[in-house]
Formats: structure tokens, C-alpha cells, sequence
């Protein structure tokens, strides 16, 4: 009776914990609300950066400068997975910017470590934290560096590169969030 | 008259225990009848826990959490009588919840208040702090400030460093792809009456645990090994009013620093309340300049000190996990650091060292030498513990006197 008794009640706690333990998943309410966004990007000069809201997350396009992008390759030997081998990365190997076009990055602007958003520091200059700064993100809060296209650097404490969301470009528009050719 | 308040008394005490509980723990409670300022952290602990319940419960009364949350922190702030007064008391509150009990373990270190028979009073203890962290924490999230947000956002990113199951966590901690009006209302609730519970049941276990082994002193002497024909030790006063009364003292000017504080520095020149709070949550730029408030700092200097994610959250758990584990650390013969050697003294001064310079590493931003210095801080901050087995057993000990 006691051994009876005890099994039903355990048999009950997983029960009894669902409704606790669910509630606190992203409502169906919070799941709709990451609709894709719609940017102009000819309205950006080259060797600029905007931010853009989705899902309440910037994303930062870049509009690359052809020297930046020649100075891509420049700074290999510095960086952690180059070739963006540990992440899913959405259009690998079409374009050195990780996008689908030659000319612009499009980068969730989260650090992969604990969540900041990194800073634009697009000039090669020395700064505080790398004397031989050859332009990219730099992230105020644990000090990870990345590339101009989000690749992250070598002993900094971000684990893999910054991620590439879905996206596709229509003549100057570019929409972020959506892709038709991957769905 | 007095023969009814006796019989009324009388009546009460035969269906609940009033006259056994004052006498067990106030009036026949023994403690030791010489201690110094150190022991008196304990009590302005318990005296901050009341003030916190106290103005929190106001606060509830003037806070929307969700997305309101910010605009209620200005509408009290500005048009309720003395809502900047309560909001204040609970702000000073909490860096002086940390100050005083930052003191208080300071003190079990000092004069090894952990040993045997104390193990599980420190560990209750270290329960206190690890659940007034998250209160502090979850606290701090409330106003939806930028400093809420993006410190929330680095905690909570914290979790997504566990191998496998890391990012759905951080998606169900949150209930939302960012840290919106969901995450805050979940962390209201947990903050006013998940963790204030737990709270109170932890000191509850604490405070029971230690009356049945006894307050220690900073001699480490035993003061049960001497006691009169009825069991009272001989170097022992009871708590009230003896204790009580003395702490009132101390109290006194506890209170004097604490309304200084509250009604004239309540920001603390940004280190109780930082500037970037005053400005609305902003999910998309992160302030230039990101830190803790003063009491995680040590934390997350240790966090920053590790070059790998998972590392270095490893590392931040492991800095206040290894607290619980002191009572089988100190393999000395004797409790109090006036009869230790000069290791564990040169130990303690190392620690301590370590703990203010990751403190104030915490809140200043990254560069080379700081980078460096944190390490080697973080170094000293385990080897005071991870060591501690070894300097305590082989110094040599002054011999303890029987008598306080």
C-alpha cells in the first residue's frame, strides 16, 4: 500500500509540473511577432552601417567599401573559423560579405558570447584593445572582436561567429527575416 | 486584573509554546560574553531583510511591471509623495544588504565561524547569498532601464553557454525572443514572492541551526566546555537583553549611514544605481559602457577573466559554489585567525585583495593590463580556497586559551 501509494504520487509530479514548466515557453502572441522588415539599402555610402529592428534584435547592414572588402582576406590569421565552419551559416561560400550580395553584409548585431550588441569601429587604426585594427566590431561588454563581416576573432571570449539571418535582395530592397529560395 | 492576564496567558501557552521559545532563544539563550564589531553584521542583516520587505510591499503598490514598468518607476519618482523615498529606501536597501553581508561572511572566514559544529549554519548562510544574487538580480531587472536590460540580456545569455539544451533555456527563461514585458512580469513575480519566501525560510534554518551549536567568538574558544551546575556556560550572557540591547547600539548607526546614503548619495556616484538606468530599455544599442552594480563586480571580473564562454561562466559558478565547501577546506586545528599561522593570515590579506581589485575591475571597461590583472586575480581569488587544505594543515597554531 505504501509502495502503491508512493508510485502514484510520483507518477503525479511530472503532471502536476507540466503546466508550471509550460507556461513559461514564448506565447503564441510572442511567436507571431517576428514579421520580416523591408530596408532601402542604396540609401547607404559605402563604408557605412545602419541598424535595423527585427524581432527586436538589430541587425546591422554594412555597405562594404571595394578596398574593405579587399582587405578581407588581410586578417585571415586572426580570425577563429574563417570560413564560418561551426555555425550554420545560410549562404556559405557565395560571396566573401556571407550574403547574398558582393557588396553588403547583412549580421544579427548580437556578440555571440553573452548577448551585447558589438560596436562598429569600421577605420583601420590602432585602438585600445588591438593596436593593429584593421576595421570591424568590437563588443563594450567582455571585449569580442569580429571582422567587418562578423567573423570572430581568435582568444576573445565569443565562441563562433556572428550569425547571418535569412534575407534576400530585390533590386535596392533588401528584406530581412524572409528568404522564398531557402523555404 | 493580573490574576485574568495570567489566566489568558496561561491559556495561550498551553496551546502554543510562547514562554519555552522566548526562553530557549532570547531569554536563557546562551552567547559568548566578549565579541567584537564583526559580530554584529548578522544583525544588521536581519535588520536590512525587514527594511526591504517593508518598502518593497510600498513599492508594489506603485510599480506596473510590463511594458509600463519604466514610466511607473518615473511616476513615482515625481508625482507620489515620498514615492522617491521608498524607491530609494529599497535601492540603498539592497547595496546595503550586500555591504553588510559581504562583512558578515568576511567574519566567517576571519574567525573560522564554519567549523565544526557550524558547517550547516554556513551553508544555510551561503544559500542566503546565492538566493539574494537572483533576488537582486531579477530586482534589478524591474525598472526596464537600459543597465535592466542589457545586464538581464548577459544572465540570462549566461544559460545559453550550457552545452545542448543552453538555448532553449535562454528562450524559456525569457518567454521571448528578447527580454520583453513577459520576461519582466515573470521576474516581478519571482522577485516579490518566489525568492522573498525562500529567503525567509533560508534564515528561518539559519538562524535555528545556529542556537542549537551556538554563536562563536572571535577567540574560537569552546564555551561549553566550562558551564555552571546548570549547564549555562560560564562565559556566556543571555542573548536578551544582554545581545539585543548592544546591538541596538550598532544599529543606531547603521541607520545613520543608511538614511545619509539614501537621502543624500542614492545613486552612490553610479555604483548603487547606475546612470544608463535612467534612460528606457533599448533593444537594439547596447550603452558604450556595460557593468554590474558593485556587489557582481567580483563576479564578473572572473566571467571576463576566461577567454571562452562556457569557461568562463564555469568559472563565475565555481567562484561562489566553492564557498559551501569551506567547513571541509580549513583542515586547522583552530577556528579564529589570532591563532593561525602566518599562511592563513597571508592567505586571508591575498583574498581579500583579490576580491576588491576583481571588484573594482568589474566596473571599469577591458583593456590589456586590466585584462591581465583580473586573471591573476582570479588566480589568488581559488587559491586561497583550493590551497586552503594545505596552509592550514602544515603551519603552525598558537595554543587557544580554555577560558573567553
Amino acid at each position: 500500500m505504501i509502495g502503491l501509494t508512493s508510485a502514484f504520487g510520483a507518477a503525479g509530479v511530472p503532471f502536476a509540473a507540466t503546466p508550471f514548466i509550460a507556461s513559461w515557453n514564448p506565447s503564441a502572441k510572442a511567436k507571431a511577432a517576428g514579421a520580416p522588415v523591408k530596408v532601402d539599402v542604396t540609401k547607404i555610402d559605402p563604408g557605412q552601417q545602419i541598424t535595423v529592428g527585427w524581432r527586436k534584435q538589430p541587425v546591422f547592414v554594412i555597405r562594404h567599401s571595394q578596398e574593405a572588402i579587399n582587405n578581407l582576406e588581410s586578417n585571415i590569421a586572426k580570425l577563429a573559423d574563417p570560413n564560418s565552419e561551426a555555425i550554420d551559416e545560410p549562404y556559405r561560400n557565395m560571396n566573401p560579405t556571407r550574403s547574398k550580395s558582393p557588396e553588403y553584409t547583412v549580421l544579427v548585431g548580437v556578440c555571440t558570447h553573452l548577448g551585447c550588441s558589438p560596436k562598429f569601429f569600421p577605420e583601420v587604426e590602432p585602438q585600445s584593445w588591438d593596436a593593429s585594427w584593421s576595421g570591424g566590431y568590437f563588443c563594450p561588454c567582455h571585449g569580442s572582436m569580429f571582422d567587418l563581416v562578423g567573423r570572430v576573432f581568435k582568444g576573445v571570449p565569443a565562441p563562433t561567429n556572428m550569425k547571418v539571418p535569412p534575407h534576400n535582395f530585390n533590386g535596392n530592397i533588401l528584406t530581412i527575416g524572409e528568404d522564398e529560395e531557402m523555404s | 486584573m493580573s490574576d485574568n492576564v495570567t489566566k489568558v496567558f496561561n491559556w495561550v501557552n498551553h496551546r502554543l509554546p510562547i514562554q519555552n521559545t522566548y526562553e530557549r532563544h532570547l531569554s536563557k539563550h546562551p552567547v559568548p560574553k566578549k565579541v567584537n564589531f564583526w559580530y554584529l553584521f548578522g544583525a544588521l542583516a536581519a535588520v536590512v531583510l525587514i527594511i526591504q520587505i517593508v518598502s518593497g510591499i510600498w513599492l508594489i503598490m506603485l510599480y506596473t511591471p510590463g511594458e509600463a514598468a519604466f514610466s511607473s518607476i518615473e511616476y513615482m519618482m515625481r508625482d507620489v509623495d515620498y514615492g522617491w523615498a521608498i524607491r530609494y529606501m529599497h535601492t540603498t536597501g539592497a547595496s546595503m544588504f550586500f555591504a553588510v553581508v559581504y562583512l558578515h561572511m568576511f567574519r566567517g572566514l576571519l574567525y573560522g565561524s564554519y567549523q565544526k559544529p557550524k558547517e550547516l549554519v554556513w551553508i544555510f548562510g551561503c544559500t542566503i547569498y546565492l538566493a539574494m544574487m537572483a533576488e537582486g538580480f531579477l530586482g534589478y531587472v524591474l525598472p526596464y532601464g537600459q543597465m535592466s536590460y542589457w545586464g538581464a540580456q548577459v544572465i540570462i545569455s549566461l544559460f545559453g553557454a550550457l552545452p545542448y539544451i543552453g538555448e532553449s533555456l535562454e528562450l524559456w527563461i525569457r518567454g521571448d525572443y528578447y527580454i520583453s514585458d513577459i520576461t519582466v512580469n515573470r521576474f516581478f513575480a519571482l522577485h516579490v514572492v518566489a525568492l522573498p519566501l525562500v529567503l525567509i525560510a533560508l534564515v528561518f534554518l539559519h538562524l535555528i541551526a545556529l542556537h542549537e551549536v551556538g554563536a562563536g567568538n572571535p577567540e574560537g574558544v569552546d564555551i561549553e566546555a566550562y558551564t555552571d551546575e546548570d549547564g549555562v556556560p560560564l562565559d556566556s550572557v543571555p542573548f536578551f537583553p544582554y545581545k539585543v540591547l548592544n546591538a541596538l547600539v550598532g544599529i543606531g548607526v547603521f541607520m545613520t549611514v543608511f538614511a545619509i546614503i539614501m537621502f543624500f548619495f542614492p545613486e552612490g556616484g553610479g555604483y548603487f544605481i547606475e546612470y544608463a538606468n535612467y534612460e528606457e530599455a533599448n533593444p537594439l544599442v547596447t550603452p558604450a559602457h556595460i557593468a554590474p552594480v558593485w556587489y557582481y563586480s567580483p563576479y564578473y571580473s572572473i566571467l571576463r577573466a576566461v577567454p571562452d564562454k562556457l569557461g568562463g561562466f564555469a568559472a563565475m559558478g565555481a567562484a561562489v559554489a566553492i564557498f559551501f565547501v569551506v567547513p571541509w577546506l580549513d583542515r586547522s586545528k583552530v577556528a579564529s585567525i589570532r591563532y593561525k599561522g602566518i599562511l592563513s593570515k597571508i592567505a586571508l590579506v591575498m583574498f581579500g585583495m583579490s576580491f576588491l581589485t576583481l571588484g573594482y575591475l568589474g566596473t571599469v571597461s577591458v583593456t590589456e593590463h586590466r585584462k591581465t590583472m583580473g586573471i591573476i586575480c582570479t588566480f589568488i581569488y581559488f587559491s586561497y580556497f583550493l590551497l586552503m587544505p594545505v596552509y592550514t594543515s602544515i603551519e603552525k597554531t598558537k595554543p587557544v586559551p580554555d577560558r573567553l
